[in-house]
This record gives C-alpha cells, structure tokens and sequence, in this order.
C-alpha cells in the first residue's frame, strides 16, 4: 500500500465574525483506503497533539445517509465524486496532490467556524410548509390511502434528499431551488400531500426568498453536485407547481 | 381540555381576517415569479425577432419590393386602422416586454450576487458559454437596439438617413466597417442569449419535461441559429455586393 504525501490549503476562521483565510497543511501518511474525512481526523490528531486547534468540520453518520457533512473541495461541493464527502475516498486523489477545502459559501449560510456552517436556513423553510398535517397517535390502515406507482416513485426520488446543502453551495447564485424543489414535489407528489398542496408550494418558496438565496438560472450545478441524484426537472416541477398554487388564489 | 394545547399562532390564523396580496403582487415578489416575467416577456421579444427577421430577408427581392413592404407595415389595416397604428401597437407591447425583462434581470441579478458575499478561493468555470453570458450579451443587446433604432427607425445616426427610403438606408449602415461589426457582434450575442432563453423560460414555466428536454433544447439551438443567420446574411449581403 503506498501512503501519500498531501498538501492541504483549509479555510480557517476561529468564528463567525472572525476573519479567515486558507491555510497550508502537509499532510503525511494518507492511504487510498481513508474517507475524506478520516483524512482530516488525521490531520486533526496531529494538530491537537502541536496543541493547535483542529479543524472543525459537521460530520454524524458517515455513511452519506445524514447530510450532516460537506465541504467544497477544490470548487467541487463534496470533491470530486457524486457522493458525500463522507463517502468520498482517498483513492480519488494521488500522491503530491495539492487539495483546496473551503465551507459551502452562500449568505444564507454562514460560516460558524472553518468548515461549519449555519444551515438553519432549511429548516426555516421545511418548517413553512415541508410536513403533512396528519393526525398521530394511531396508525392508519395501509391500504386506506392509494399511491400510484407513478407518484410513489417520485416522490421517493425526491425524498432522496439529505438536506446537505450541495445544491446551494454549487450553484454559481448561491439558490436553494434544488432543495426546496425535492421536498415540495415529494409531498405534492403523495395523496397524503395534497390538501396543502397550494399553500406548501407558496410558502415554501415564500421562506426560500426571505433567507436570501440567490434565483435560479437553470444553469444545473445544483444537480452535477446533488450526492443524491435530484434530478434539475424537480425544479421545473416546482415551476409549474407554483405557478398553479397562485392561479389558485 | 382541547383547545387548551392549540397554538397561540394557529388561533391567530384562524381568526385571521387580513386578506392575502393578490397572486399577482406575490408572483413580482418572489424569485420564481420574476422568472416567469422574464420567460413570457422574452417569449413575446422573440416572436417579434422571427417575424422581424422574417421581415428583413425581403431585402434579397431588391429595393422596390422592401421599400414597399416597409410601407405596407405602416399602412396596414387601414382603413380600420390609422397610418402607423399597428407599429405603435406593437411597440408599445415590445417597450413593455423590454422593461418587464430588463427590471426583473436587473433584480434577479442583484439578488443573485447577494446570495454568494464570499467566493471561492478554488473558482472554477460554472456553467455553458451560453449561460455564463446571460447577463452582459443581454446588456450588449440591450445598448444595440438604442442603436439600431436611432439608426434604421428614426435615422439620426445613418449615414444616409432618408425618410421612406429603408432598403438605402440599410446598405448605407452596412457599407460602413463600425455598422457590420456592431450588428454582427450584437446579433452572436442575440443567438447565444436565446439558446440559453428559450430552454429556460421552458423550465420556468414549468413545462419542461424528461422526455421533452432533448427537443426543447434543439428547438432553443435551432431557434438561435436561425434568427442569427437569418440576421447577419443581410450585412453580409451588402458586404460581398449581392445587396447594392
């Protein structure tokens, strides 16, 4: 197994009003086999151990299933693979490679500390509209409610999305139309979704607006970058959807 | 007991007698919704563009047929209509599609640009040519059509600039190095504007679609390179002599 030898420039910022810059790091001893950010957890031993602060970075369940981590790594939200940068390996990279990580950047996202950023921006807009309004306590008999085959694909599809904020941090306006877009087809998409069809659309993309995210262009980066393969149409899906919630009144 | 645990902000919405703003305030207010003003205004200029260029090859039928045709425009319906209305019908609908475009670009943009304070330090090229260029050909277009029409509709800054006399006043433009290379330019910039316009208005009006996609995109690469050359054969024309 040969290790490599790495030269790593991080954005480093000790707060959210602080000042940053990119930083040089050499790293030694990286194997293909390390995720990526098991090659910042080596790092991160090595600066605790010179007594210097590690570089903080969201990480949960590390196997791409929880959102939790990203970082745009030289200019690629999440690097090189269509995947998490959880999921992203050592073995895209070779030995001598000089490697640029950087937190997403958009206003609506700031930078909290190095890699963390703020993205309670999404939960402000799942919060205006991205829920069913059921009611809970018992179960409802599986077979009361039909999903054609045809909506239960989409809507999975759609569900797919992890909330990472790739979308957001790929797209040259920093939109977050992908994600609002996967969760308003998802529920659209559903029997269980459609009473607030309407006013989910038009609130959802309401609290989109309000965070500052930037319009969408159809230029598609959002999609190239999404780990989780939404697809660009969800958003021409959420077009037409909100075109109609507002011909609705 | 119930009722007890609702929400102080879901009894306010129910009692909530504050009328909504219309859909239409709402749509100039939101992202998607300037979008969709840019999609229908950029449909309507570009349907005035095929038939402008349509228009234009009459050139090629010589002096007399062109000239007669121009005349035809300003007297067309009469006598239901007066000498002139239809132009000023359709120039109206044109200047109010141009402001409606260029305001809700002007917004989106600022809005855009807002959205990332930060760049990159690891930038890299996003996006097609097409698309990349979205905002400065839609600005050189813009500056081109001020010329064009101080030029070929009121004359000021022809070199000929005789009233009634269109067919003479075009070739007098393009007789003249700064007319081709302001109008060839303008014109590059017009195509790629419009393959990039047409297949975005489509998704903002939502009616793209996975299997539509691959026609909706020759139609915007047909499209642009139609009304391109369509536009350029005309100085090209008068370049090489075939128009005189």
């Amino acid at each position: 197994m040969t290790l490599m030898k790495l030269t790593l420039r991080i954005w480093r910022q000790a707060g959210p009003d602080e000042p940053g810059a990119m930083t040089t790091y050499e790293l030694d001893g990286v194997s293909p086999e390390m995720s990526f950010l098991e090659m910042l957890d080596t790092l991160n031993e090595r600066l605790s151990a010179e007594g210097e602060e590690p570089v903080a970075f969201d990480h949960d369940c590390r196997e791409g299933i929880c959102g939790s981590c990203g970082m745009v790594i030289n200019g690629d939200a999440h690097g090189p693979e269509r995947t998490t940068a959880c999921q992203l390996h050592m073995r895209s990279f070779s030995d001598g490679d000089v490697i640029d990580i950087e937190p997403w950047r958009a206003g609506a996202f700031p930078v909290i500390k190095d890699l963390v950023v703020d993205r309670s921006a999404f939960d402000r807009i799942i919060g205006a509209g991205g829920y069913i309004t059921a009611p809970t306590g018992s179960a409802p008999e599986a077979h009361a409610t039909a999903v054609p085959k045809e909506a239960a694909d989409l809507a999975f599809e759609n569900a797919e999305c992890i909330g990472c904020g790739a979308c957001v941090a790929a797209c040259p306006n920093g939109s977050a139309m992908l994600f609002t877009a996967a969760k308003v087809v998802h529920l659209n998409a559903l029997p269980q979704g459609a009473p607030e069809r309407e006013s989910r659309t038009r609130e959802m993309v309401a609290a989109m607006d309000a965070e500052g995210f930037g319009g969408c262009t159809n230029v598609g980066e959002c999609a190239t970058a999404c780990p989780k393969g939404i697809p660009l149409f969800s958003i021409t899906r959420m077009n037409r959807e909100y075109l109609r919630a507002l011909r609705k009144g | 007991m119930t009722g007890a645990f609702i929400p102080l902000d879901v009894m306010a919405s129910a009692t909530d007698t504050g009328r909504r703003p219309s859909s239409l305030r709402v749509l100039w207010r939101s992202t998607i919704g300037k979008k969709t003003v840019m999609a229908v205004s950029g449909g309507i200029l570009l349907l005035y563009l095929i038939v402008h260029m349509l228009g234009n090859l009459k050139i090629f039928a010589g002096s007399t047929s062109f000239n007669e045709y121009a005349e035809w425009l300003r007297v067309f319906g009469e006598p239901a209509l007066g000498e002139g209305w239809l132009l000023w019908v359709v120039r109206v609908v044109l200047l109010t599609a141009v402001i409606a475009h260029i305001v809700a670009a002007w917004q989106l943009s600022r809005l855009d640009i807002r959205a990332r304070p930060v760049k990159y330090a690891h930038g890299r090229r996003r996006a097609t040519y097409a698309t990349r260029t979205m905002r400065w050909g839609g600005v050189i277009i813009a500056l081109f059509v001020v010329w064009h029409i101080l030029d070929l509709t009121t004359g000021h800054v022809n070199p000929l600039g005789e009233e009634g006399r269109p067919y003479e006043n075009v070739v007098a433009t393009f007789s003249t190095w700064y007319g081709n290379t302001i109008y060839i330019v303008a014109m590059l910039a017009l195509g790629l504007h419009i393959r990039h316009g047409f297949w975005s208005a489509a998704q903002t009006l939502g009616v793209n679609h996975p299997r539509r996609d691959r026609a909706l995109k020759a139609t915007a690469t047909g499209l642009a390179v139609a009304l391109t050359v369509g536009f350029v054969s005309v100085p090209i024309a008068v370049m090489t002599g075939i128009v005189s």
